[in-house]
This record gives structure tokens, sequence and C-alpha cells, in this order.
């Protein structure tokens, strides 16, 4: 517990983050920013897990390793979708989300 | 003010100020590169948190392995100099709106909340060899289930990208 701060203070941090994710998801166009979007959105959901387990049940690890798992599904997603993103490059020589309007080619 | 309260301040103004940016700077590179030091942030938040183990997880996984990604994928798919054009005016308002009315929404709610601790809990020391113990346990408070899981998870994930991303022969 660090003196002076409250849970409000971390967690009014992670919530503006968290719209800040949203709002970039919906207002940019190219796939790899609306990736970066979702990085934001992940780690401020991290953010949260870890400050509900230090400041209301720090006799357990629950939040920590919830973020761990977080974390590791996070790589995993973001590996995948620049697989997705590379290979949609291939076909259509760019990346803007209104021109994937085709699943099928 | 305490040097951890100063800290608390410095580290989340860097952050909230490098998100607004990395969804507004018009070079992706640039918004690749803030978005670096907002998790390079975050890490300093889980320092600040006590949680050692976690912000090196942070800094190596996150900082270095997905932004390192993102960059070489950037590269691969754009020029670095090209700049995008403004987003529609429509998209722009939308974007705004949901974030005043969610963050607004969000925040009083969370400011009438009363968190309550229950004052009987004891803190523990968070060790390597407590997280160890717990990561690989079958008891209580043991996660050895989800562990296996993400293990095949993250198997799935490396064949799935080879796959996708591998040039057809034609």
């Amino acid at each position: 517990m660090i003196q002076g701060l409250s849970i409000y203070h971390f967690l009014v941090v992670s919530t503006l983050m968290f719209f800040i994710g949203v709002a970039g998801f919906i207002i940019r166009q190219n796939l790899i920013t609306i990736l970066l979007s979702v990085e934001l959105i992940l780690n401020s959901v991290v953010i949260n897990f870890l400050v509900f387990n230090r400041f209301l049940y720090p006799d357990q690890l629950q939040g920590h390793f919830f973020s761990l798992f977080i974390i590791g599904i996070a790589a995993a997603e973001a590996s995948v979708a620049i697989a997705l993103i590379i290979n949609i490059y291939r076909r259509i020589h760019n990346i803007n989300a209104d021109n994937v309007n085709e699943m099928k080619f | 003010m305490t040097l951890g309260v100063f800290m608390f301040y410095l580290i989340s103004a860097t952050i909230l100020f490098f998100s607004v940016l990395t969804i507004a700077s018009r070079k992706m590179l640039r918004a690749a590169i803030y978005l670096l030091f907002v998790l390079v942030a975050t890490a300093g938040f889980y320092f600040l948190l006590n949680y050692q183990f976690l912000a090196g997880v942070q800094l190596t996984l996150y900082a270095g392995g997905i932004v390192v990604l993102i960059i070489f994928s950037i590269l691969l798919t754009s020029h670095i100099s090209h700049k995008f054009e403004r987003p529609a005016a429509w998209k722009l308002w939308m974007g705004l709106s949901v974030l005043v009315a969610g963050s607004g929404t969000a925040l009083w709610v969370l400011l009438l909340q009363p968190f309550s601790k229950n004052p009987a809990v004891k803190e523990v020391p968070v060790t390597m060899h407590l997280i160890g113990n717990q990561l690989l346990s079958l008891e209580k408070n043991g996660y050895v289930l989800p562990f296996e899981l993400i293990s095949i998870l993250l198997l799935a994930a490396m064949v799935a990208a080879i796959v996708v991303a591998k040039k057809e022969n034609n």
C-alpha cells in the first residue's frame, strides 16, 4: 500500500486509458492502428486487475495471475492479427479497414 | 507530497498524454513509439504497486516483444513517411462522444462506489517462490490448468500465424 494514494487514483487513470482506446478503435481506419488501440484497452484492464488485487485482496494473487494470462493472450492475439494483416496486404495492397469488406477472394 | 505520490502523478500524466498521442498521431510509426512509452509507463505503475515480476514481464513481453512485432509489420506494409488523411468528421465526433460519455458514466459510477477492504486481511509479500508454487499447484489457489491451456494457446497461435502469413505456392 502506498501512503497518500487510494484505489480511486489508479482506477481513474485506467478508466480514462480504456476509453481513449475505445475512441481510437472507432476513429482509426488503418488495421495496425486499430490493433494499437486494442493493446491500450488490454493494458488498462491489466492495471485494473492489479489494483483490485493490491488494494482489496492483498492476501492472494488472483489479479496477478489473471494479468499474467492477459499479457500472454495479448501476445498471441497480436501475432495472429499481424499475420492476417500481412496476408490482407499481400492481396489488396493496402490495410485500410474500409477496403476489407469482402471475406472471399 | 511523498516520492510515491509524485511518481504516481508523473506516470499517470505520461500514460494519458501518450495514449492520446497514440490514437491521434497521423504517422503510424510514431503512434507505435507512443504506445511503447505508454507500456513502459504502465510497467512503472506495477513497480509502484510492488509487483516486480509482472513489471518485468510487461517490459520484456509487451514493450520488447509486441511493439517490435508491430513496428516490423508497419515497415512491411506502409511507407515510413506516409501520413494519414484526417478522419471523417462524423467518425471523429462519434469517437469523442463515446470517449466523453463512456468515461463520464464509468467515472461517475466508480467515484460513488465505496470500496472497503476487509481489515483482517494480511498482505503477503509477492515472492518468486510464491508465484512459481501457485502457478503449478493443483491445490486451492493453484493455476496449473490455465497455465497448461495458455501453453496450448500459444502453440496454436504460433502455428496459425505461420500458416496464415506464408506465401501460397502456385
